[in-house]
């Protein structure tokens, strides 16, 4: 009886794909209820490792004949235990190579749109974290907004479209994610653009994001709008008059939460213009593309993430709050946990700490948690 | 603080550290002390819900370098 490797990117495409699949998730309960693989036709089980080291029998009856079964843990050793256990109980299962630490960084890429002249727009989704980056290539020039932190991926996608990276943006100083942006910049002499108000305390050489600042790649046009109110410098991306990059300030189904810089009664008033009046004045047929998701139910067939703007005033929630006070007391109040290690990220992403790889991947751990609903 | 056994799992990954301190407690008896070191971050949280699902005291943690110390009471 076999115990056999799934790896993220298989596990990646079976969710995006809507296949059946068992989860048998051997890490504690508290890990499980905190961040787990969603998916629509996923059902699972939790029994931590540590309850299992007398034997699988109990657990057998509890497992289904009808579709795989993927054993999950944090970073796998857990996983192949069980897994070997239950192979020698006769059930065939695998593991997920890496654990939950290679699901939280596997970027999967979408193709959001063709640009003029032959270009084209992606989406990279980070599948277990929620979230999005974006490349935008033309004429053999790109440009990357909001990468996360696992740059060979852009590297290589870049090299392999055959385009030079000159533009990185970050669309905010994030709190929830390590930005790999200045990585990216230096690796590929490309200018990192981050908004000012946000690089109070950056600590590296940067180009000031400036509302309306235009950047070129061969025949399209990146162009930046001030949308503060998630941060007090968050800034959203128009590519060619079609793409609306939201950043942190609006998703699909729910809008930025203004708390993570400790200053959510400040920023309030801002997330409020940004929502209702800047984006209001732009144009219904823009494609939004948030740099998160929080629910599969927000991913599109395709696995992308992305709706017309026209369509979220109608349907999302945290646009069509007429009271002000209504909407002043959601984003500030009752708000979810804050997301894991959101403080040293900040610094991260600032420069004032540096981390160790390992350390990096610990601090990400979890969803990603930008939003309020 | 005391410790009636000292077990060693430092540098030892997950499942390890768990499979080793269920060993060693099954050599000792209730109300005896058992202190564990381990680098693995993982053991914190897990150690504490084991703990917990066994009906064993978790009196005290600590962290000393990159090293993190446990003791466990057994129950």
């Amino acid at each position: 009886m076999s115990v056999t490797p799934m790896t993220a990117a298989h596990v990646a495409r079976k969710v995006m794909d809507n296949e059946p699949l068992f989860i048998l998730d051997v890490r504690n309960g508290d890990a499980f209820a905190d961040w787990k693989i969603e998916g629509g036709n996923i059902q699972y089980l939790n029994i931590p490792y540590f309850d299992l080291l007398d034997g699988v029998e109990e657990v057998i009856d509890q497992l289904p004949k009808d579709r795989d079964i993927l054993v999950v843990c944090a970073k796998e050793g857990s996983s192949i235990m069980v897994a070997d256990m239950l192979a020698e109980e006769g059930v065939e299962t695998t593991y997920l190579s890496g654990g939950m630490k290679a699901w939280s960084e596997h970027l999967e890429p979408v193709k959001v749109g063709d640009l003029k002249d032959g270009g084209e727009l992606y989406q990279f989704v980070r599948i277990g974290k929620g979230c999005l980056s974006y490349m935008a290539i033309s004429g053999g020039e790109a440009a990357i907004i909001d990468a996360t932190r696992m740059t060979d991926v852009f590297l290589n996608f870049a090299q392999e479209k055959g385009a030079t990276i000159k533009h990185v943006f970050d669309s905010h100083l994030h709190a929830d994610h390590i930005s790999g942006g200045r990585h990216l910049a230096e690796a590929t002499g490309a200018t990192y653009y981050l908004p000012p108000a946000d690089a109070k305390g950056v600590t590296f050489e940067y180009e000031a994001l400036e509302s309306g600042f235009e950047a070129g790649i061969g025949s399209s046009k990146v162009e930046a709008l001030y949308t503060p109110g998630h941060t007090i410098g968050s800034t959203s991306f128009i590519v060619d008059d079609q793409y609306l990059m939201t950043g942190d300030i609006l998703f699909i189904d729910s809008i930025g939460r203004p708390d993570l810089a400790g200053l959510a009664e400040d920023w309030v008033g801002d997330l409020r213009e940004s929502l209702y009046q800047r984006y209001q004045a732009l144009t219904d047929q823009l494609t939004v593309l948030p740099a998160h998701f929080m629910i599969m139910d927000e991913l599109n067939e395709d696995g992308s993430v992305a709706k017309k703007l026209g369509e979220l005033f109608k349907e999302n929630h945290g646009l069509n709050i007429e009271d002000e006070q209504e909407f002043r007391d959601m984003v500030t109040k009752n708000l979810p946990p804050q997301p894991n290690a959101y403080e040293d990220i900040r610094k991260t992403n600032m420069g004032q700490i540096t981390p160790e790889d390992e350390m990096q991947r610990e601090m990400e751990i979890g969803p990603n948690r930008c939003a309020v609903r | 603080m005391n410790a009636d056994k000292v077990l060693d799992a430092k540098g030892l990954a997950c499942p390890m550290p768990i499979v080793k301190t269920r060993k060693s407690m099954k050599d000792m008896d209730s109300g005896q002390v058992l202190e564990i070191q381990a680098t693995d971050k993982g053991a914190a949280a897990d150690l504490t819900a084991w703990a917990k699902s066994g009906g064993h005291d978790l009196l005290e943690q600590q962290v000393d370098g990159d090293v993190l110390k446990f003791w466990i009471k057994k129950g």
